[in-house]
């Protein structure tokens, strides 16, 4: 995992605690969990996460993007902000 | 419409009698403030605080039959009393007064328990048979007006509001972990539960016997019910056609109206600018001589606000109206005395706009209003039951990818819409779906949602609870046969027993009004509409994916087409908004919702609520979750610093 990668996790690690858990315990999120699964998320929390997301790293998220492969746990939201990090 | 109070058991000295009542019943002076009535006997004590509005010379409680053997106090209002009191006469009852409340004591004699059968209202009655020594607690069938009660030192207390009940037993005044997270999970405790231990709701459409040895009898005499689905086509079917169906509720709904405008005091309605009030006003302003006064609240905030249909609904029906706008500050500083009306959390802030219209109401000169209440619950108005339709329509094929786009249809009026990504909200809304066989199918996804609160709660009250799980507990209490309904029923009773029981009519009607001394009455809750609506086949409750399908038949011709045709837009109002002003929290929120305040209270994790309220503050909390949370804790707050304490403190 790149530097960069991991500023991204560490970033959204702490948005998603903080935010959408209220709690600073590390080990309540796995990062391969899945957040709808668990009740972290609802649809309007997704919509949060968005907007951190788009805050925080300076991306767009195209509506055909918002996708549950995209969002629903840590991995995949720091791959796919990755991605698009990388493609600009 | 007013407030009682009592007590049944070992008593004391007949003066203390006396001035305990007079405690008991002053705390709802609001509830009826022109004037106070009492009954003390051997081993019972009836109070009255009266608010009054039928018979107004002679209609003062306690009432009794003939030979004073029979006694009642009740808050509510008897609708028929008219007719029950022509069929008593031929029957040989004399009456001294002419009010709604006597026919009480007479049905009585006449039917015994059965006598409750008769009424059509909204009540909650105390009756005391001397001869038998029994006293007799009844609720009327949709829990319009409360009723609390409970047992301590050798007696049974009971109350309008739980309020009457702790100034007698401050033991009470400690918090029930289990009322709470029925709070937070269903938006109000399921009776008999309440947020005060060894305290029980009156759970609606029963009767409470208790006889001189203390032993208490519960009766259900009415319940929301619905017949087999297969009942509601071909031979079995009540309604011939449509079009029978309609006249037919048509003319319920004039008699329902025409009845409950029955008062001694001039009466208005509320005007939301939705179907359901606008149907209430147009069937007065059509079928009776009554002058149409109406009143609404209107919000600054667009998301919220329905002034522009409360005016054409004004110049269509060409009313008397008064319109209160409400800001986010006027909620935020109404909120305190909100709770100590309600005596519970509330989720939403909805109810505090409703508390101020009431007041001015009551300036106005105003003690009655009619409201369109109940008619999602009967007639199926509600989003969840259409999202519960798709949702069922889906689960028929989990892979199909056309039946979830449904889902676009709902939701259309937040800013922030569950449904706002396709795709997201498939994977919302398909948690779920391997409920399809339970009753409360329809309801696990608000349910899962709210109960995200949960992870506020202390440790300490969690482990309280065990493994408590909302979904599980509710199916416990529904009927045996609901499976046998058709979804809509079920999903209608439910909806019914759960936000309409315990928080609607609750919080945002008997409590809000009461607090201003106005009466509430709900003409789509006439247990004949209810009725009449459970024998309809479903689809012609949601036809398609239009709610109230036979009501606005029904009410076709009485409302121009853009009120008829207008999508529900459930009332809402500003939630956690209404307590941040440039990033500062109202004082009060700041003490309650602060680390010092929320330790000692000790319901509440202070570190999760922190975080909770940061969010709060910054604006960031978008979700109905986390305003629903906020909401809760805070109100949870509330009721702790009006009422209760903890437990060895």
């Amino acid at each position: 995992m790149s530097s960069e990668t991991n500023v991204i996790e560490a970033k959204v690690r702490g948005y998603i605690l903080e935010n959408l858990m209220f709690s600073s315990d590390e080990s309540e999120l796995a990062n391969d969990a899945s957040l709808l699964e668990r009740g972290v998320i609802d649809s309007t929390g997704v919509l949060e996460i968005i907007l951190f997301l788009e805050g925080e790293f300076g991306i767009e998220v195209k509506a055909s993007e918002m996708l549950p492969e995209n969002f629903d746990s840590v991995n995949n939201m720091v791959r796919f902000v990755s991605r698009l990090q990388g493609a600009r | 419409m007013c407030g009682i109070a009592g007590f049944f058991g070992v008593l004391p000295a007949p003066a203390e009698a006396r001035i305990t009542l007079e405690r008991m019943i002053h705390t709802l002076h609001h509830r009826g403030p022109d004037g106070y009535g009492f009954h003390v006997g051997s081993g019972i004590g009836l109070a009255h605080a009266r608010l009054s509005i039928i018979d107004l010379v002679s209609g003062e409680q306690p009432i009794h039959n003939e030979r004073s053997s029979v006694w009642t106090v009740f808050n509510g209002e008897i609708f028929n009393y008219v007719e029950l009191r022509a069929t008593l006469e031929q029957q040989g009852h004399r009456f001294y007064t002419r009010s709604d409340t006597e026919v009480i004591v007479h049905l009585y004699e006449q039917y015994g328990d059965a006598f409750v059968e008769h009424l059509n209202g909204q009540f909650a009655i105390a009756l005391w048979d001397d001869e038998r020594r029994r006293l007799l607690l009844a609720r009327d069938r949709a829990g319009i007006r409360p009723l609390f009660y409970a047992r301590a030192a050798g007696s049974l207390w009971f109350g309008s509001e739980i309020k009457s009940l702790l100034t007698v037993l401050p033991q009470c005044a400690t918090l029930d972990p289990l009322g709470l997270v029925q709070t937070l999970s269903y938006w109000g405790p399921a009776d008999p539960d309440t947020l005060f231990k060894g305290v029980r709701s009156l759970p609606p459409g029963h009767l409470l016997a208790i006889a001189d040895d203390g032993s208490e009898t519960l009766t259900r005499y009415w319940d929301w019910s619905f017949p087999p689905a297969s009942e509601h086509a071909g031979k079995h079917r009540v309604h011939d056609s449509v079009e029978q169906a309609t006249a037919e509720l048509r003319a319920l709904l004039i008699d329902a109206v025409r009845l409950q405008l029955r008062a001694d005091v001039p009466v208005g309605a509320y005007l939301s600018g939705g179907l359901d009030s606008s149907g209430i006003v147009a069937l007065i302003r059509h079928f009776t001589a009554t002058p149409v006064r109406t009143f609404s609240v209107a919000f600054d905030d667009p998301e919220f606000d329905e002034s522009a249909q409360q005016a054409a609904m004004v110049r269509y029906l060409d009313t008397d109206h008064t319109t209160l706008r409400c800001s986010r500050r006027d909620i935020g500083e109404a909120f305190p005395q909100l709770i100590r009306h309600t005596e519970t959390p509330v989720l939403r802030t909805a109810a505090a706009p409703l508390m101020l219209l009431s007041r001015r109401v009551r300036e106005e000169g105003y003690k009655v209003v009619l409201t369109g209440e109940g008619a999602d619950e009967v007639f199926g108005g509600y989003d969840i039951f259409k999202e519960a339709k798709i949702r069922r329509f889906w689960a028929q094929q989990p892979a199909s990818k056309f039946r979830p786009k449904l889902l676009g249809r709902l939701y259309g009026y937040l800013d922030h819409s569950p449904v706002a990504s396709e795709a997201l909200a498939q994977s919302f809304f398909k948690r779920g779906l391997e409920h399809i066989d339970r009753p409360i199918f329809a309801h696990a996804p608000r349910w899962i949602t709210s109960q995200r609160a949960l992870v506020f709660l202390s440790d300490e009250l969690r482990a309280s609870l065990g493994d408590w799980d909302p979904l599980t507990w509710y199916e416990k209490r529904l009927p045996a046969d609901i499976m046998s309904w058709s979804p809509l029923g079920r999903d209608q009773y439910v909806e019914a027993k759960s936000l309409l029981a315990a928080y609607l009519l609750p919080a945002q009607g008997d409590r809000v009004a009461m607090a201003n001394s106005v009466e509430g009455r709900f003409p789509y809750l006439d247990h004949r509409l209810i009725e009449f609506s459970a024998r309809l086949p479903p689809s012609w409750k949601m036809r398609g994916l239009t709610e109230k399908y036979l009501l606005r038949r029904a009410l076709a011709g009485l409302l121009p087409d853009e009120i008829l045709k207008r999508t529900k837009q459930p009332y809402r109002a500003p939630d956690s908004q209404s307590f941040f002003f440039d990033g500062k929290p109202l004082d009060y929120v700041a003490d309650l919702m602060g680390d010092a305040r929320i330790r000692a209270a000790g319901y509440f994790n202070a570190a999760r609520v922190g975080r909770l309220f940061d969010k709060c503050r910054h604006n960031r909390a978008i979700g109905f979750a986390d305003n629903q949370a906020f909401v809760g804790i805070l109100s949870t707050m509330l009721l702790d610093e009006s009422f209760l304490r903890r437990s060895g403190a």
